[in-house]
């Protein structure tokens, strides 16, 4: 009881007295030793935020920089949050509607590039870019261009079913399909450890990813997950997380990877008292021409500020508001070619 | 030394009270053999200090169907099914078997019985009036959680918290250590502050929201839901479970339930991903789809 009355002023106390070391990216930490569990592995333990507004690939407007001087890191930084911004009036009504998630929902973190000032999440290829796609087979190609129509008539306000919309409008997965990628709110994950696992709770939907670090083999590969299949192990202070076993339903991996040959590598290494390292290596041969590794900053969020419920389906009215719209629309006699773009939105 | 006087007053008192309440839930007859769970099991130590709830649990009752007496009873459609979701028959987990229902809130109790299988989610203010949750694959809300027909994990680490995270709908709970906040808002999985009571961990459960049943028969509450919750382990493979329920606005006095949960012992068994949405959307949604044209 006491060692737990104590603990927590200490996590408190630690986050107040950081200084910002976390190390560049792609250098190995130094100095900084990871304190340790009871049972001797690592300690990763508390509520993590991977929000930032570094984009995944490196824009254009940055030619070959992978890193930038201060100067050009505040305008960097300014750029970005202008972009990302849904508080301007600059595009006529039809954007000011679908600018309706606002700041308000708008995590402030979001706007604020990495503190490594770096000008793409990826670190490699070294342009900072995702590889070229692998030509699809033919089977691919006629998945992929069925859910791209799913996807134009849901963004032309004319779903015909429930169907039409993409998994995480449907509540089925949200940001708790892996890769973990900054999004426009509830960038946060609680990561619990017990004697053999290690467990990842992101708040995005409500899952838990309990993960065995004792060794044992993943499940056979005929039993598939919407969220895959998880093992991890601890190489130095270095948790590291393979992940196979993803169902084959079209539009849940990230940029239609294929199911059937795409596994992703995630390391998590505590690099400060308040800053875990996530980096993770996308691969499939079948998708891209060769792996990616991107690095996404975790930063401890004050334990005062705690994880709450987030519930997706229980009260998925948009469902039915984006039907019954699509109806009223078909009476109007409006296509999916004669509708304005961009009639509807992913967040919710 | 004192602490320790109290915390073994507190074992004997807890001890004492499962001695004397325990058995006749069980459905036992009095003066039959009861289990032979050992009185004074000293559960092996997590690294917390504290009894070790690690690993995955399951209840073997049938109170999803319906936490009183229950007789078997046949599935939804068995012109279409057969045998195949029927219910099983059960004892009441209940403590006097019967629910101290208002005499209002009873007649609810039936009216959501008789619209189990019904759904209306036309009009967002009244999207929750009708159905089953369980149906609609909702979060189910503490205690129906723990006695679904699914398996759940306890994480217990070092930090002040501890999670439960269950198959049903991949569902999850953080319960807070000696925590002092109360819920800020109402949840589906409610707010749960736990502390230990010697070899009992006790959870209180607040801030639920108000659309949760207990079970398919459609016992309920009110948004005034107050849960405490207590697990103490009995044996390497067993935890008695107990759930005392308050809530003034459907009850006439507090109630309690109490089951035994056990350990989940296969190699490698881990919990599997019970994703219940896609098989609800076209009972709840499919009536929304573009009609054929005629």
């Amino acid at each position: 009881m006491r060692t737990r009355l104590l603990a927590f002023p200490a996590v408190l106390a630690a986050v107040v007295a950081v200084g910002l070391v976390a190390p560049m990216a792609g250098q190995a930490p130094r100095k900084y030793t990871a304190p340790k569990t009871p049972w001797g592995d690592p300690d990763l333990q508390g509520v993590w935020n991977d929000a930032t507004s570094t984009p995944l690939q490196r824009p254009g407007t940055v030619g070959q920089k992978d890193v930038l001087s201060d100067e050009e890191a505040e305008e960097f930084q300014q750029s970005l949050a202008h972009d990302l911004s849904r508080d301007r009036r600059d595009g006529g009504n039809a954007a000011d509607v679908n600018r309706a998630y606002n700041e308000h929902w708008m995590d402030s973190r979001r706007l604020k590039i990495t503190a490594d000032k770096r000008t793409s999440l990826i670190v490699d290829p070294p342009d900072g870019r995702i590889p070229a796609l692998v030509a699809p087979s033919p089977e691919r190609q006629r998945g992929q261009t069925a859910r791209a129509g799913q996807a134009a008539r849901f963004a032309a306000g004319l779903p015909e079913n429930y169907t039409d919309m993409s998994w995480p409008v449907r509540c089925v997965v949200r940001t708790d399909v892996p890769p973990y990628l900054p999004t426009i709110y509830n960038n946060n994950f609680q990561i619990f450890q017990s004697p053999g696992y290690v467990t990842i709770a992101p708040e995005m939907i409500h899952s838990a990813r309990i993960i065995p670090v004792d060794g044992r083999p993943h499940l056979n590969s005929n039993l598939k997950q919407w969220l895959g299949d998880t093992r991890g192990r601890w190489e130095g202070s270095t948790l590291v997380v393979e992940t196979t076993n993803f169902r084959a339903d079209e539009g849940v991996l990230f940029q239609g990877a294929n199911p059937a040959t795409f596994t992703i590598t995630e390391r998590f290494t505590r690099v400060a008292s308040d800053a875990i390292n996530y980096e993770f290596t996308m691969t499939d041969p079948t998708t891209w021409t060769r792996p990616w590794t991107a690095l996404i900053p975790w930063n401890k969020v004050d334990p005062a500020e705690q994880m709450f419920e987030y519930a997706c389906h229980e009260d998925n009215f948009d469902i039915v508001h984006f039907l019954t719209g699509a109806r009223v629309r078909e009476k109007n006699g409006e296509t999916v070619s004669s509708s304005r773009p961009a009639g509807a939105r992913e967040e919710k | 030394m004192l602490r320790r006087t109290i915390a073994f007053l507190g074992l004997a008192a807890v001890v004492a009270f499962l001695w004397l309440t325990v058995p006749p839930l069980f459905g036992q007859q009095r003066g039959a053999a009861t289990p032979s769970f050992p009185a004074t099991y000293r559960a092996p130590r997590a690294p917390d200090g504290h009894p070790d709830l690690n690993g995955i649990w399951q209840a073997f009752v049938t109170a999803n169907w319906d936490l009183q007496d229950h007789e078997a009873q046949p599935g939804p459609h068995p012109e279409l099914t057969g045998a195949y979701g029927a219910g099983p028959a059960g004892q009441s987990i209940v403590e006097g078997g019967e629910i101290p229902y208002k005499p209002e809130a009873l007649a609810r109790k039936k009216a959501n019985f008789e619209n189990r299988l019904k759904v209306d989610v036309s009009d967002d203010k009244t999207w929750h009036a009708l159905g089953d949750p369980e149906m609609k694959c909702y979060m189910p809300g503490v205690p129906r959680a723990t006695y679904m027909p699914f398996p759940f994990h306890i994480v217990q680490g070092t930090s002040p918290y501890i999670l439960i995270a269950y198959e049903f709908t991949s569902a999850t709970r953080i319960i807070r250590m000696d925590w002092k906040q109360s819920a800020p808002v109402d949840s589906w999985m409610g707010w749960s502050r736990g502390r230990w009571e010697g070899e009992t961990l006790v959870v209180d459960v607040t801030g639920q929201r108000e659309e949760t049943w207990f079970d398919r028969a459609g016992n309920y509450h009110s948004d005034a839901l107050h849960v405490v919750e207590r697990y103490t382990p009995m044996s390497p493979y067993h935890m008695m479970y107990e759930a005392t329920i308050e809530d003034p606005n459907v009850f006439t006095r507090p109630w309690k339930i109490s089951f035994p949960l056990y350990r989940r012992m296969e190699r490698n068994l881990q919990l599997l991903e019970f994703k219940c949405v896609p098989f609800t959307e076209e009972l709840l949604f499919g009536k929304f789809r573009k009609q054929a044209a005629r």
